[in-house]
């Protein structure tokens, strides 16, 4: 008697879990299918971006709508660079995110490293006072500010967009200096007896250690420079001075009016492309280095 | 003794030098325009000629100014689609977090738009939003709804543009919720189902205070850059949307500073708008604060 309870009772304890399996694939199949969705709603727009370009004119405008063109025409993707300043938007983007990045993320790591491992005077009230900027919105800046690059005869280059960037990015100096927190400060402490300078051991011991953040951040940056708009849109004037993304508005502005949706889609795939294939090479770096830094922040 | 205070002296020197780069650029460009902006705000500064001091003119005639109201109203109300946004990624983010098959692939599809550059964005959503032929209506029709015209309809302009914001920050919400979700230790929900907490109990009272600061952090940044938003009004309807009533205060500044160069005046609504985002994210930490000692 007291066997079979026991027995029973076992039964029972072995059965729960296995109805539970149950029911968690039964739930994971619709969350799998809920995601599916989901996900067909974040691609669909982009594939009809690319699906658009490689139109012809009768099937642009086509009812029903046709996902696969019957001509797929790739004509478009060779028509932009003689529509507009393409290409020399895309070298102005090029010039600024790239001297900016360079130069900003040693700036920027070098005051990571002294807000972090050295120890001066004042330095978290500095600290607290260098990042209460990013408090100040844009806006309240720029027009002071382009009446300061204008002053200086700087409108309609790419100046405005490229120095203020060379002294640095508050939230990559946060996030570094934030990285260089799990860093013992008896390595440093050690390369100074060995003597090392502050140069040495900043390029020879701390730059190494955080070489993998600095590169999700300049990423990060990278993209953030690549896909700016209001800060061109102020400054630039002639065409050929444009970035790319100004360049591709441009293209939408002018060739909307005569329904050339393909060129336009054309132009827009080639804006959206270098960035897409970058997120794709570093999407590990990028994701994680995004999530610490909301886990966090 | 004197060693030490020398060597700590180099070090000083070093670390003025290494934090110099950001501090200058810190005055040049944020310190000296911040005050030339409150300075300029109480001036007819129009670029050209001189400054004449004019008291408090300028704020007077932002809040006579019913463009400024409409311009705030469109900003607030496209700041609708933050808790659609909010609501969908942790949905989605719960979701990944079951460890089902494809997780990292969605993660990465998920995350697409986030990426892309805003303009061509804009420029791809103008064109699915074309009343005729974009491709929203063209679904639509599938399901037999007639779409409107969406960007030239004072009523669906907003809501349009507040769906493509949500499209375009999902990706990054979700992750944010998804690290969270991570860091959660399984125990918790272990000890809550021994405790006979059904799911939604375990959601209500683990869950939700478990991601409550990320949730923060994502409403604090939300609003700060809802509160700017431009490019997509920029790109999508030109002057402001039919009636005006797609203009967003980053617009209209920029047209009033750069379109008619009334800078001062520009320059005041820009400080009203800073002062707005300012008080909004103070509330913000208040609530934060007062929730957690309740919690306590």
């Amino acid at each position: 008697m007291k066997m079979e309870v026991a027995i029973a009772d076992k039964k029972s304890i072995k059965a729960e879990p296995v109805s539970e399996k149950k029911r968690n694939r039964i739930t994971n199949i619709f969350v799998f299918a809920f995601l599916s969705i989901g996900a067909i709603f974040m691609v669909a727009p982009l594939l009809w971006m690319v699906s658009t370009s490689v139109k012809t004119k009768e099937d642009v405008f086509a009812l029903p709508p046709v996902w696969i063109p019957t001509d797929i025409s790739f004509s478009k993707y060779a028509e932009i660079w003689s529509m507009g300043p393409l290409l020399s938007g895309i070298s102005n983007s090029l010039i600024v995110a790239v001297t900016v990045t360079v130069i900003g993320t040693i700036t920027s790591s070098l005051a990571a490293f002294a807000f972090s491992k050295l120890k001066f005077r004042g330095r978290n009230n500095l600290f607290i006072l260098l990042f209460a900027s990013v408090m100040i919105p844009y806006p309240a800046l720029m027009i002071p500010q382009f009446m300061m690059f204008s002053s200086i005869g700087w409108v309609d280059s790419l100046l405005p967009l490229i120095v203020p960037g060379l002294f640095g990015n508050l939230f990559m100096i946060f996030f570094l200096r934030q990285y260089l927190s799990s860093v013992p400060n008896s390595i440093i402490e050690a390369a100074k007896i060995d003597g090392c300078s502050y140069f040495q051991i900043f390029y020879k011991i701390i730059f190494p250690l955080i070489k993998p953040a600095v590169a999700a951040q300049l990423i990060l940056w990278f993209m953030g420079i690549w896909n700016d708009y209001l800060g061109p849109i102020l400054y630039l004037n002639s065409p050929e001075k444009q970035t790319l993304q100004l360049v591709i508005a441009n293209f939408n502005a002018s060739y909307a009016i005569q329904s050339d949706y393909p060129l336009i889609m054309a132009a827009s795939v080639v804006a959206l492309l270098p960035m897409l294939i970058v997120f794709m090479v570093f999407q590990k770096q990028i994701i994680e280095s995004i999530a610490i830094s909301g886990v966090k922040g | 003794m004197k060693a030490t205070s020398k060597l700590y002296r180099t070090e000083e020197r070093y670390a003025y030098l290494f934090i110099a780069a950001p501090f200058l650029g810190f005055l040049i460009f944020a310190l000296v325009p911040l005050v030339y902006a409150i300075y300029g705000s109480f001036t007819d500064w129009n670029g050209l000629g001189q400054m004449n001091f004019i008291g408090l003119e300028n704020f007077k005639n932002v809040f006579q100014d019913e463009y400024f109201y409409k311009a705030m109203y469109n900003t607030l109300f496209m700041m609708l689609g933050i808790p659609i946004g909010i609501v969908l990624a942790l949905l989605l983010a719960m979701g990944l977090n079951r460890g089902i098959p494809g997780t990292s692939t969605f993660r990465v599809i998920y995350y697409i738009p986030v990426i892309s550059s805003i303009a061509a964005i804009s420029i791809l959503w103008q064109w699915a939003y074309n009343g005729d032929y974009g491709l929203v209506n063209q679904f639509l029709a599938l399901i037999g709804i007639e779409g409107p015209n969406w960007l030239q309809n004072t009523s669906t302009v907003k809501p349009a543009l507040i769906i493509m914001a949500v499209w375009k920050g999902l990706g990054y919400t979700m992750l944010l919720y998804l690290a969270a979700l991570q860091s959660v230790p399984k125990s918790y929900y272990e000890a809550a189902k021994l405790d006979g907490a059904n799911a939604l109990q375990a959601f209500w009272h683990i869950t939700l205070p478990m991601v409550k600061p990320v949730t923060f952090f994502i409403i604090v940044t939300n609003i700060i850059g809802g509160a700017q938003i431009f490019t997509e009004i920029n790109v999508m309807t030109p002057t402001g949307g039919p009636e005006y009533s797609s203009a967003s205060v980053v617009f209209y500044i920029w047209q009033k500073a750069f379109g008619n160069f009334q800078l001062g005046y520009a320059s005041a609504m820009a400080l009203v708008l800073g002062l707005f985002i300012f008080i909004i994210t103070l509330i913000q930490f208040k609530i934060n604060e007062k929730n957690s000692f309740d919690m306590d």
